[in-house]
């Protein structure tokens, strides 16, 4: 029988798992033990539903509902000093818990602070932009989308960044193979010959340590030397001895009584 | 129009007109002012640019994917390509990243060495944005003069870890590796080198240079609101007069302990850019400077005591059976990092590199993501460009400072 894969998430598993051993959590902390970021929490849960809030190794993370992205990132730019969005992007939860954790992360320069709002949503649904808001959402957002395929809402540009345009998948899913899945082996071929070249062509070698011994173009043949580009098949193979220089050669197999090692 | 089918492809290089009189040009990938694979798609109305176009991804190699198929440590190396101008820069904000989710510090002594190394890397990958630059300008003779200095650094970088690009000196818990004798030495002379050259060959060459000005004064003028608005870092933010670095402001390593000062420019142009390239690789050198003396000061220990996480040394590993087993399981497995998520900014020569860590308490990572400062500068020429004239994008684009290894990841 095949080793059963399981579908929805083909990245790499640990291969040992200790059926006892507890995963400990990083030390989360209450948002009241730091001043500023408790005020900035009691204006934002002013604003919009905060569903939760902890201080993780240093920075406020806050979840909210995926509908209140727009208004919450809004309240913490113009309200908390939030000038800066240094990142966004996704995290797929669609194994777990059948939806995207999309977080923001922004930057307080004034007061030195970084929080991350972080939201779930499910599959298929977009998200607003923040492209008025902050312009570093631009190629953000894409690239969420090129990754994830989560599409956002009135971006001004909403096209895939990274990957080419004609791209099918959506290369970060937990479900998208590390080497790329079938449209991927085939991408190249299909675009520049066409899909009958398929065969002619054959699949790509994607083994970086293989050898074709009947090669003389590519693969030098130590001790086998031919000419560049003869033609070698199984039955003109020819054998020649590898001869090795003698010179700095030591004949260890010789009872020469040369003794090698001082300590003896 | 072009109507392209197999037999005649799309030219994407040919120049055609269009119905409302502009051109559309094609900027590159393959363009060697346009640092490495950028795509610039420039419509132009006679010389002036009226709309850009960053075309990205050339060199996506799915760096973030692969972190979520590697263990922790095996993932290290791979970081090198990110920023491969400046790698340690890389190494060190993916290191300092795992060590915040784990909870461990490096050993005094690698924190030294670990920000020595960071400041060489600042001058190295400055003295690199320089000379580019430069070139990309018509400066060919700074080109040359910056690449031997370079090229010294280099050596000192090969000296300590053997490589000259992609070091992966910089470990999850310390350093792999002590300074080799004579290392600081060598270390003194090369600032001192470096200083000698800033004031009298650098300076000399441009600062005052009447081409060179006319070239870059208030050219690719970024106010501070469209500067935090794009998300720019580092330089690109201090070049908008905002006194914002990330070694002074959120001190790592020994930062806090360090005296040095963060130069900050208010034309927003590309000369104040150039200006504080300058200057702070004098500040790189002030700090190594600070940095060798207290070197003799610290104990020996390189990598932090953490069995569950970090290989004990190499002498323990081959005479106690513990040891050797600690590391066996972390080598096959992996470490297995608690449950969490962290984010941690360092200042790397370009700006703003952080990475995000998921992790699910598994040896591989559930996510990583890497806030490449360059990923945002591209971004922002779709705007920086537009109003500009075709001979002013070469050197926008040099003065941005971006490398692909990181933009496109």
């Amino acid at each position: 029988m095949r080793k059963y894969v399981p579908k929805d998430s083909v990245q790499k598993k640990a291969y040992y798992t200790d059926r006892f051993h507890v995963v400990p959590s990083t030390p989360r902390e209450d948002v009241s033990t730091d001043e500023v970021f408790a005020k900035h929490l009691e204006t934002l849960s002013a604003k919009v539903d905060v569903k939760s809030a902890r201080i993780e190794l240093g920075s406020m993370v806050v979840e909210i509902d995926h509908k209140d992205n727009y208004k919450a990132v809004e309240t913490l730019r113009d309200e908390c000093g939030y000038a800066q969005l240094t990142e966004m992007s996704a995290v797929d939860y669609l194994a777990k818990d059948g939806n995207f954790e999309v977080f923001y992360q922004l930057l307080n320069l004034k007061e030195v602070k970084r929080m991350r709002l972080v939201m779930r949503i499910e599959q298929g649904l977009a998200v607003e932009s923040v492209v008025p808001l902050y312009k570093s959402a631009n190629f953000a957002e894409r690239e969420m989308f090129d990754m994830f395929g989560i599409v956002s809402n009135n971006h001004p540009f909403m096209k895939r960044i990274l990957m080419p345009e004609d791209w099918e998948g959506h290369p970060l899913l937990k479900t998208y193979p590390l080497q790329g899945d079938e449209f991927a082996s085939w991408y190249e071929v299909d675009k520049i010959f066409g899909k009958d070249a398929r065969e002619a062509i054959g699949p790509e070698n994607r083994d970086s340590a293989r050898i074709d011994r009947y090669d003389s173009k590519r693969f030098s043949r130590v001790g086998y030397e031919v000419p560049f580009g003869a033609e070698l098949t199984p039955e003109n193979e020819t054998k020649t001895e590898i001869e090795y220089s003698k010179t700095f050669l030591v004949d260890y197999t010789k009872k020469s009584g040369k003794q090698l090692d001082k300590r003896k | 129009m072009q109507q392209p089918n197999k037999l005649s492809p799309f030219f994407e290089n040919l120049n055609f007109e269009r119905d409302d009189n502009t051109m559309v040009i094609n900027f590159g990938p393959q363009h060697p002012s346009a640092h490495g694979q950028l795509r610039l798609v420039l419509e132009l109305e006679g010389e002036q640019v009226v709309k850009a176009y960053p075309d990205i991804g050339y060199l996506h190699r799915g760096i973030e994917k692969m972190a979520e198929n590697m263990t922790y440590n095996e993932f290290l190396p791979t970081t090198d390509r990110l920023d491969y101008i400046a790698s340690t820069s890389n190494n060190y904000a993916y290191a300092l990243a795992v060590e915040k989710l784990l909870g461990i510090e490096a050993p005094r002594r690698a924190q030294v060495i670990r920000t020595m190394l960071l400041e060489l890397n600042r001058i190295i990958s400055h003295l690199f944005f320089v000379a580019t630059h430069a070139l990309d300008v018509g400066a060919m003779s700074v080109f040359l003069y910056a690449f031997r200095e370079r090229e010294f650094a280099m050596d000192l970088m090969e000296d300590y870890c053997g490589a000259r690009l992609t070091h992966s000196s910089v470990r999850i818990g310390g350093v792999p590796l002590d300074i080799p004798d004579g290392w600081l030495t060598q270390m003194r002379a090369f600032c001192d080198n470096v200083d000698y050259e800033l004031e009298h060959t650098y300076n000399a060459l441009l600062q005052e240079n009447r081409i060179w000005k006319m070239r870059l004064e208030d050219v690719g003028v970024i106010s501070p609101e469209d500067a935090l608005s794009w998300g720019c870092t580092g330089p690109m933010l201090r070049g908008s007069g905002i006194a914002y670095d990330i070694r002074k402001e959120e001190p790592y390593e020994l930062y806090s302990e360090l005296d040095f000062d963060i130069p900050v420019a208010d034309t927003n142009d590309s000369y104040g850019r150039y200006r504080l390239y300058m200057a702070e690789m004098k500040e790189s050198t002030k700090i190594i400077r600070q940095l060798i003396p207290m070197y003799d000061e610290t104990e020996p220990q390189l990598m932090a005591h953490a069995p569950q996480y970090i290989s004990a040394p190499k002498e323990e590993i081959m005479t106690q059976n513990y040891a050797l087993m600690q590391h066996f399981v972390l080598v096959t497995q992996g470490m297995r990092p608690p449950k969490g998520e962290v984010y941690v900014p360092t200042e790397s020569p370009k700006g703003e590199l952080g990475f995000y860590i998921k992790s699910e308490g598994e040896p591989y990572a559930y996510r990583l993501k890497c806030r490449a400062p360059s990923f945002f500068h591209t971004g922002l020429l779709q705007e920086l460009l537009v109003g500009t004239y075709i001979a002013d994008v070469v050197t926008i684009i040099g003065s941005t400072n971006i490398v692909f290894g990181e933009v496109d990841r």
